[in-house]
């Protein structure tokens, strides 16, 4: 019924220190979920990439010490993208992913436990349906692989090409995000009712 | 303290933080973050209470025993975090349905919550049929180069905007 308590504190510090971080970061706004998806804030993608980048430096060199161990899921590859499509479109509807939606719980945000709930209700209609689902989808499995491993090539070279990559990736987010901030500006002004509206509402991010 | 109480941090601290935090969870509990399975083993407690002998049979239930672990902590934890962040830069706030929402599809409370509980059950569906969600996936995946986790990111991106889309269109995201 329950772990060993040691564990319980462990994990209870870990996902307090990460519920902080994603409340500051605003990604338990359901806007900045949404406004991701509708390609107009840039916020998830922006802390996804940079999480991916500093935490594959420190986990691989750890891993290169002997310190850690990997845990990779395996690459059941219609599962995952079966499972990764339906689960884009239960993001857009209920506006979080799991993690997200317990927090804006905790900021306040009352049709998140609703959410919370059908998320319970997911999880036990799956199992459920887990052994058919496995027989469908589960056939082409390519294990527990990296793209490093798969391509017989140098961790470190996909983590520096992904280093380059979110740089790249930042610039060309930031330059098309002042460029749509300045188009609502300008229809904006041109429908007076606009501005009042769009500034007046409480989520709307710093600096737009 | 300033910096404790603000509003916002920049989105790409926010996710350096939650990089290092990933190596720390690594390191100490020899776990890489990951949500959506803490939600199995509620699933599983909730439904035992009522139907031990059906959950007992699951198979599922006996790769993901329901019980309070390291991953159910983790999820109240969150919930603690967010609260205690949310309380420090005073922006806690009621709500019920969100701005964006209303201007699309009313003010009408049931319509939201009957959308959030859909959403949510498609949500852990699909996180468990792909085997992991944001945090066990796309975050922790994405940093091992696992190839699950790219896939995953790809789908997720791609269903998302196409289904934000469809809800609201491109007109009112400027609301």
């Amino acid at each position: 019924m329950f772990d060993p308590i040691t564990r319980l504190a462990l994990g209870l510090v870990t996902g307090f220190l990460f519920g902080f971080l994603l409340q500051k970061g605003r990604l338990t706004n359901y806007r900045t979920i949404v406004g991701q998806f509708l390609l107009r804030d840039f916020t998830v993608l922006k802390v996804m990439m940079t999480a991916i980048v500093v935490g594959s430096i420190g986990v691989y060199a750890m891993r290169d010490l002997g310190l850690v161990e990997l845990h990779i899921k395996p690459a059941v590859v219609w599962s995952v993208l079966v499972g990764g499509l339906v689960f884009g479109v239960g993001m857009a509807l209920l506006g979080y992913c799991p993690g997200t939606a317990v927090g804006a719980i905790g900021e306040g945000s009352r049709h998140a436990v609703p959410g919370l709930l059908g998320m319970l209700a997911g999880a036990a209609l799956y199992a459920e349906l887990h052994v058919p689902l496995q027989g469908w989808l589960g056939g082409w499995n390519l294990g527990k692989v990296t793209l490093a491993e798969l391509t017989g090539t140098s961790p470190w070279l996909w983590i520096a090409g992904l280093a380059v990559g979110a740089v790249g990736l930042f610039a060309l987010i930031e330059w098309y995000e002042r460029r749509i901030n300045g188009q609502v500006r300008c229809q904006a002004s041109q429908r007076p009712e606009r501005v009042t509206s769009s500034q007046s509402l409480p989520g709307t991010p710093v600096g737009v | 303290m300033g910096w404790i109480r603000a509003k916002r941090w920049s989105p790409y601290l926010v996710g350096a933080l939650i990089g290092v935090l990933s190596w720390f969870s690594f390191a100490v509990s020899q776990k890489p973050l990951g949500v959506s399975t803490a939600f199995v083993r509620a699933a599983g407690l909730a439904e035992r209470a009522v139907a031990p002998g059906h959950v007992a049979r699951n198979a599922y239930f006996q790769s993901k025993t329901p019980k309070i672990d390291w991953g159910v902590m983790l999820v109240a934890g969150i919930l603690l975090g967010a609260f205690t962040a949310a309380k420090l830069s005073e922006s806690y706030r009621v709500e019920r349905v969100p701005d964006l929402w209303a201007a699309r599809f009313g003010p009408a409370v049931w319509k939201r919550y009957l959308a959030a509980f859909l959403g949510g059950l498609i949500l852990v569906f699909g996180a468990r049929l792909a085997g992991g969600c944001t945090s066990g996936h796309a975050i922790s995946g994405g940093l091992q180069l696992a190839v699950s986790g790219w896939l995953f990111i790809g789908a997720v991106f791609a269903a998302g905007i196409v289904t934000a889309l469809a809800l609201f269109g491109r007109e009112v995201s400027h609301v």
